[in-house]
């Protein structure tokens, strides 16, 4: 009977402390423990209007959370040739879009995701292409050229909202995959 | 009575405001174009213009407006890079196009430099603005 007692309570207590982490959405588990107090999953968004205008007219607006500082400089500072086309900006918004990229930056995010894109980087490198941040090459190396650059829907690994259905809320949660043409992928 | 008089000052006010401030920008850019030399804007030539084709080294060798913002004015465009979605230009499907002054500038300066490879003239701008207005 006692023995009975004893393994009753150790389930509850295994029960107790791993249902939590299963069930529910992991960064809530988190939140209140004071190492990660302050770390989400996925990237942050920036909501400011002039954020989305000026960097979401001819794409969708990255997170500044998936290229760290020294990107997002040397980006900012060729906008005359933004990968062949023209974003010039004036001098009084490119400051602010500057100072906005700097706050949220990979290296500066307290995001789980942007962490990864960050520490992926080498320290004296400063790719101007997530799509060729080392992470993001290791996160999509298993997927066919045709789901992508050969898929009419897709077309290149710029579109992430092609496939990662809530990458402009900041998640590239593998949840919220669909593949158009394939459905959801299972890593 | 009183419901269908809010109703009808709701429905009417609305468009008549951003008419008038529509219309305010474009004379106040007009006017601008003009003290830099710009004649009388001509709404066919601005036609032409967005018409014309521009040689360019790159990605794409043959520019047009119609690349992305497509040859009619009140049909949606789409960003020959992206595939983005690019909102009709006409302001008669599109009332908030030509609105902002700043916004059309800043336009103006990208697009000319990466259609034609340099910044338009007072002129050309003026011809562009009257016949997108149009």
């Amino acid at each position: 009977m006692k023995n009975a007692l004893a393994i009753s309570a150790v389930i509850f207590t295994i029960g107790f402390v791993t249902i939590p982490v299963v069930w529910s959405d992991d960064d809530y588990y988190w939140r209140g423990m004071d190492e990660y107090r302050h770390r989400s999953t996925g990237v942050d968004t920036v909501s400011s209007t002039a954020y989305r205008e000026e960097c979401g007219s001819c794409h969708m607006a990255y997170s500044p959370g998936l290229l760290p500082s020294s990107s997002w400089m040397k980006l900012m500072s060729g906008l005359d040739d933004h990968f062949g086309d023209n974003a010039e900006l004036d001098a009084e918004t490119g400051k602010s879009i500057t100072g906005l990229l700097m706050t949220y930056s990979a290296d500066r995010s307290d995001y789980r995701r942007a962490r990864k894109f960050n520490s992926s980087i080498q320290h004296n490198d400063a790719p101007i292409r997530i799509s060729q941040t080392p992470y993001f090459m290791h996160e999509h190396d298993e997927i066919p050229d045709r789901m992508v650059t050969g898929n009419p829907d897709v077309k290149s690994f710029s579109h992430c909202n092609a496939c990662h259905i809530r990458a402009e809320q900041g998640s590239f949660n593998e949840h919220d995959i669909r593949i158009p043409g394939y459905g959801q992928w299972d890593d | 009575m009183k419901t269908y008089y809010l109703i009808f000052v709701v429905l009417t006010s609305t468009p008549v405001n951003s008419v008038l401030a529509e219309n305010t920008v474009i004379d106040t850019l007009l006017q601008l174009y003009a003290s830099q030399g710009a004649a009388a804007a001509d709404a066919e030539q601005g036609q032409f213009l967005w018409q014309k084709s521009y040689q360019a080294n790159g990605e794409f060798v043959e520019r047009r407006c119609a690349s992305c913002h497509t040859e009619k004015l009140t049909a949606p465009g789409k960003h020959i890079k992206t595939s983005k979605l690019i909102e009709p230009m006409a302001p008669s499907v599109n009332p908030q196009r030509l609105t902002d002054q700043k916004k059309i500038e800043k336009w103006f300066k990208r697009n000319c430099k990466w259609t034609m490879g340099r910044e338009c003239t007072a002129q050309e701008k003026a011809d562009l603005l009257l016949y997108i207005n149009k």
